[in-house]
């Protein structure tokens, strides 16, 4: 998915720069693009649909068959049991997800460049290491955590809604995904304040 | 086990009345609707106490208040001596029941060995592993489950099975009280009939108190000391079945004395007739047992 974004924000940017006759800086755009937002989006938004919504589904259903009642009286806590690893696990896993998925784009960006403008995968690379500040990367990195939290939290809290029938589920699983992500949408908008006012541009 | 049962009893301050679940003024409503209003419950240790009702009358959130699940709009309710309500009870109390939900509720990423584990591991999480597993073995044997089931999942397992898989589970800590939710329900005649006799002789057997929610005539005719009615948002009465039908209420009367009421309890007639004898575990379990492989 990544790596098809990548071609595409090239050779969207290539066709619009060529008017310029700045087509050397697609490898900017693409570089900075992909480690800023594209990779930790993309990403977060994939997260969503696949885990924040099994997370919705599976807890949804585990509530339906009063297996989380069963947790209560035997005493455990569905919060820890339940909940706690889904978020430890999307916190710990969306850095790792974001920067392959950058790595990804940014690979699909090379090659489009090397196919059709010719600059060589060298030359690519070198430039990307011009042109990309560190920060950049911090960014992507700082926020891929804070969306995984958001992702695994929307999804659980839907699924401990669940009450009633297996269309509950369903609903339920929906909301998380369309919760998660305009979450993860709206945050990205104050990081990206964020940022620029502490001078990571 | 028995011991175990009996040095409970000994080691904790409890009402001398031997009353194990007291239910006192307990009122649920849901937005305007009223579900229970001032109902009062006693269960005393060692009987198996039915509790029947039409549908929506609050059996099931009868029970759920009482295990803590659910928040009653006020009253109060105590299991062994202590406060339940909301869900305060202590991990001790807890340990002192087991609960079968109706569908069994089994953890469906566990297998029945695992399942039964599950509140064993909560409370003694030093156990070694060989030790959890003869003692998860040793539970869903005696559940009536053909001991190769304990490394399936819930969802190989038929409804009748995965019901005994659940009360392997409510089993699990050696409860002295236990709580079944229409563990008759969905089985077939001849399955639910073996059910209630596994209940029967666990409770001989352990000395276990046994709260049953059921629609089912035959259990009540069957394994129940005393029978409760919930009706017009409490307890309309209580006592053994004899007492109920004598009773003038309409609801009790339309239900003993309807035709199904009548056909059970001749059933429960005949089968008195036939076995004056008690079953021997032995016996329940090869019933139990062999309803299922077939």
């Amino acid at each position: 998915m990544s790596f098809l974004i990548g071609i595409v924000i090239a050779q969207q940017g290539a066709i619009q720069l060529r008017q310029f006759g700045a087509e050397v800086y697609t490898i900017n755009l693409v570089g900075r693009l992909t480690f800023r937002e594209l990779g930790v989006l993309m990403t977060a938004i994939m997260v969503a649909g696949r885990s924040g919504s099994a997370f919705a589904a599976q807890i949804g259903s585990m509530k339906l068959a009063e297996e989380v009642d069963a947790m209560r009286t035997i005493g455990l806590a569905p919060m820890e049991a339940l909940v706690l690893p889904r978020v430890i696990a999307a916190i710990l896993m969306m850095p790792c997800l974001a920067f392959y998925a950058a790595m990804m784009a940014l690979i699909g960006g090379g090659l489009f460049s090397w196919l059709s403008l010719n600059l060589p995968p060298v030359t690519f690379v070198a430039r990307i290491r011009e042109v990309v500040p560190m920060t950049d990367v911090y960014q992507g990195l700082i926020k891929a955590p804070v969306f995984g939290l958001i992702i695994a939290m929307a999804g659980c809290f839907q699924g401990m809604q669940v009450e009633g029938n297996a269309e509950a589920v369903g609903l339920r699983t929906t909301s998380a995904v369309v919760q998660s992500i305009f979450l993860v949408i709206v945050l990205d908008a104050f990081f990206a304040v964020f940022f620029a006012s502490i001078g990571w541009i | 086990m028995a011991t175990r049962a009996q040095h409970h009893r000994h080691a904790t301050p409890e009402p001398a009345d031997d009353v194990v679940i007291r239910v006192r003024g307990l009122e649920n409503r849901f937005g305007a609707q009223v579900v229970h209003e001032n109902l009062d419950l006693d269960v005393k240790r060692g009987e198996i106490l039915g509790v029947v009702g039409g549908s929506g009358t609050g059996k099931s959130v009868l029970m759920r208040s009482i295990i803590g699940l659910q928040q009653p709009t006020a009253g109060e309710v105590e299991v062994f001596g202590e406060n339940t309500v909301g869900g305060e009870e202590s991990a001790e109390v807890r340990k002192r029941w087991g609960v079968l939900f109706q569908n069994g509720a089994l953890f469906s990423t566990l297998s029945v060995a695992e399942n039964v584990q599950v509140p064993i591991r909560e409370y003694y999480p030093r156990l070694d592993d060989r030790l959890l597993d003869e003692i998860a073995t040793y539970k869903i044997v005696a559940s009536g489950l053909p001991p190769e089931s304990s490394s399936k999942y819930p969802s190989e397992l038929s409804g009748g099975m995965r019901k005994r898989a659940g009360l392997a589970r409510a089993l699990a800590l050696d409860p002295e009280l236990i709580f079944l939710d229409e563990p008759t329900a969905g089985l077939d005649p001849i399955g639910a009939a073996a059910f209630d006799n596994l209940i029967k002789t666990l409770r001989d057997l352990l000395g276990l108190t046994v709260f049953i929610i059921t629609h089912d005539l035959d259990t009540l005719y069957a394994i129940c000391d005393r029978v409760a009615v919930i009706a017009d948002k409490k307890v309309v009465a209580i006592g053994t079945i004899e007492e109920l039908v004598a009773l003038d209420h309409p609801w009790i009367q339309e239900y003993f004395n309807g035709p199904r009421g009548r056909a059970a309890e001749e059933s429960a007639e005949r089968a008195e007739a036939e076995s004056k004898t008690a079953l021997s575990p032995q016996d329940a379990t090869k019933l139990t047992g062999s309803d299922e492989g077939a």
